[in-house]
C-alpha cells in the first residue's frame, strides 16, 4: 500500500484508529453531527415555502368560515368562486398597515382596555359610545382572482341594552355596503335582537354610506322608505319597536366608517385601487 | 443450521422481515405507533412510507459509517442519524401532505423511538454492507407497513364502511345495510387486531424452541 497521503488515506487512517481513541470519537461524532445539522437545516429551508402556503390556506379557510358564520355575511363569501382572504392590522389614525403586528394574535378588545394603546374619545365624537378606541384594528380583504371584492371591517358599539359586535362588508369602491353581520348582541329578546334576523339584514346590501358630496348619510330609518325616493339608497328601514337599537346601528356604522374609525384606511384603499 | 441468522443474501434481507421475522407481529416492536395511526388506511399508508424512508436511509448511513463509528458512542450517533432523518421526513410530510400530517401529529416525530429503527441499526446495519442494509431496512419497513395497512384497512372498513375515504359498504345511516362497528375507530380495537395477528402468525410459524437472540 502506498504511503498515506491525501484525504482518502486520511479517512482510512481514522477508520483504523482503535475505538477508544479520543481523536476518532471526537472527529467522527463532530462529522456526523455537522452532516445531520446540514441535512435538517437544508430540508427546513427548502420546504418552508410549501409549509407556509399550507398554513396560509388553512388560515384563509378559517377566516372564510368565520365570515360565513356571521348572520348576514354567509351568502356573500360562499358566492365568491376563488375567494382569497387576507387579514391585516391597520393603524386607524393613519390608515396604514401596522408593521410588526401579527393579525393572528392581535386582539383589538384587549388593546381597547389598555390606556397606553388606545385613545379616549370625547363624548361628542364618540358616536358608537365605546369610550376608548384601540389604536389598531384587523380588517379582512377578500379578493377574487386579484380583484378586491370585499373589505370586511370589524365594528362594535352600544345598541340599546348591550354592545353590538359585527362586521361591515363594503365593496371595493368603499362606499357600497355589501352586507352587515352581527355576531354578538344582547338586545331585547324578540324586538331588538332582530338585528341578527337575516330578513332585516337583507335590507343592507346595495345601500350607500355617503352621497356625492362625501357626507355620511347612511341611517336606519324610523319611517317607511319609498324605494323610488332618492333618499332610499342611504336608508334602511328600522325594526319596529326597536328604534333605539336601530339608532345604535346607525351610530356604530357612522362612527366606524368616519374619520375616527376606518375613514383614513378607506381613503387609502380608494387611492390604491384607483 | 447454525444458531443465529443464516448468511444474508439480498433477497433474504428484503423478504424475511415481511412475514418470517415481521418486526411488529413476531418481534412485537413498533406496536405503539401501529396502534395510534391505523384509524384509517390513508394515515397507515403515509406512516408506513415515512418509516420505510427513515429505515432505508438510516440503515444506509449507519452501514456506510460502520467502520468509523466507535463502539462507545454508537448509540448516540445512531440516534442522531435517525432523529435527523425523522425530522427531514416530518418536514417533507408537512410540506406535501399537510392534512394527513396534521392527523399523524406527533407520531411521525415518535418514529425516533420506534424500536425497529434502533433494532435494525444495532443488529444489522452495523455489521453488514450498505446494499444489504438498505434492503433490510426496506424489508423491515415493508413488514411494519404490512401490519399497519392490514389493521388500518380492517379498522376503516368495519368502523366507517370506507377504504381511503371511498364508500365500500353502504352504511345504515346512508340507506345501506352495513352497521358500522364504532369500536373499530377507538384505539383498543387496534390492540385486539394486532393481538389476533400476533397469535395467528405465531401459531402458523412457531418460534424455534430455545432460540436465543
Amino acid at each position: 500500500m502506498a504511503e498515506p497521503t491525501g484525504p482518502r488515506t486520511g479517512w482510512r487512517r481514522l477508520r483504523d484508529l482503535p475505538d477508544d481513541s479520543p481523536r476518532k470519537t471526537v472527529i467522527v461524532t463532530l462529522a456526523v453531527c455537522l452532516f445531520c445539522s446540514a441535512l435538517v437545516a437544508g430540508s427546513v429551508v427548502w420546504l418552508r415555502p410549501h409549509q407556509l402556503a399550507h398554513r396560509e390556506r388553512e388560515r384563509e379557510a378559517r377566516l372564510l368560515a368565520l365570515a360565513a358564520a356571521v348572520p348576514g355575511l354567509e351568502g356573500m363569501v360562499s358566492g365568491l368562486g376563488e375567494a382569497e382572504v387576507t387579514a391585516r392590522v391597520v393603524d386607524l389614525d393613519t390608515g396604514r398597515a401596522a408593521e410588526g403586528i401579527d393579525p393572528d394574535t392581535f386582539d383589538a378588545q384587549e388593546e381597547a382596555r389598555d390606556p397606553e394603546r388606545s385613545r379616549e374619545l370625547d363624548p361628542e365624537v364618540d358616536l358608537a359610545r365605546i369610550g376608548r378606541r384601540p389604536r389598531h384594528a384587523t380588517v379582512y380583504m377578500v379578493r377574487e382572482r386579484g380583484d378586491l371584492r370585499l373589505i370586511v371591517l370589524p365594528v362594535y358599539g352600544a345598541g340599546y341594552a348591550s354592545t353590538l359586535r359585527g362586521f361591515l362588508a363594503l365593496a371595493a369602491d368603499t362606499n357600497t355596503i355589501r352586507g352587515i353581520g352581527i355576531y354578538e348582541q344582547g338586545e331585547t329578546p324578540g324586538i331588538g335582537d332582530q338585528v341578527q334576523d337575516p330578513a332585516w339584514l337583507a335590507h343592507w346590501p346595495g345601500k350607500l354610506l355617503r352621497d356625492e358630496t362625501g357626507a355620511l348619510r347612511i341611517r336606519v330609518a324610523k319611517e317607511r322608505i319609498d324605494p323610488r325616493d332618492p333618499e332610499a339608497s342611504f336608508a334602511v328601514e328600522g325594526i319596529s319597536g326597536a328604534t333605539r337599537t336601530g339608532a345604535g346601528v346607525t351610530r356604530i356604522v357612522r362612527f366606524w366608517t368616519g374619520p375616527l374609525g376606518f375613514g383614513p384606511f378607506l381613503a387609502r384603499i380608494r387611492e390604491e385601487e384607483s | 443450521m447454525s444458531p443465529g441468522p443464516a448468511a444474508p443474501t439480498p433477497l433474504r434481507a428484503l423478504w424475511r422481515p415481511l412475514v418470517d421475522e415481521n418486526p411488529v407481529a413476531l418481534q412485537v416492536l413498533g406496536v405503539c405507533s401501529a396502534l395510534a395511526v391505523t384509524r384509517s388506511l390513508a394515515t397507515a399508508l403515509l406512516m408506513s412510507a415515512a418509516v420505510i424512508a427513515v429505515l432505508a436511509g438510516s440503515s444506509a448511513l449507519i452501514s456506510a459509517l460502520r467502520h468509523w463509528i466507535p463502539r462507545q458512542v454508537r448509540l448516540i450517533l445512531e440516534i442522531t442519524i435517525i432523529a435527523s432523518l425523522v425530522t427531514v421526513v416530518d418536514q417533507v410530510l408537512a410540506a406535501f401532505f399537510w392534512d394527513l400530517s396534521r392527523e399523524l401529529s406527533v407520531f411521525v416525530g415518535l418514529i425516533v423511538t420506534n424500536c425497529i429503527l434502533l433494532g435494525r441499526a444495532e443488529s444489522f446495519a452495523l455489521a453488514q454492507p450498505v446494499h444489504l442494509s438498505v434492503l433490510d431496512g426496506i424489508g423491515n419497513g415493508l413488514g411494519y407497513a404490512a401490519v399497519l395497512v392490514l389493521v388500518g384497512s380492517v379498522r376503516e372498513l368495519l368502523g366507517r364502511g370506507e377504504l381511503l375515504g371511498h364508500t365500500v359498504l353502504a352504511t345504515a345511516d346512508s340507506g345501506g345495510w352495513f352497521q358500522p362497528v364504532g369500536l373499530m375507530l377507538l384505539p383498543p380495537s387496534a390492540f385486539f387486531l394486532i393481538g389476533t395477528l400476533v397469535w395467528a402468525l405465531r401459531s402458523a410459524r412457531p418460534p424455534e424452541k430455545g432460540e436465543g437472540p
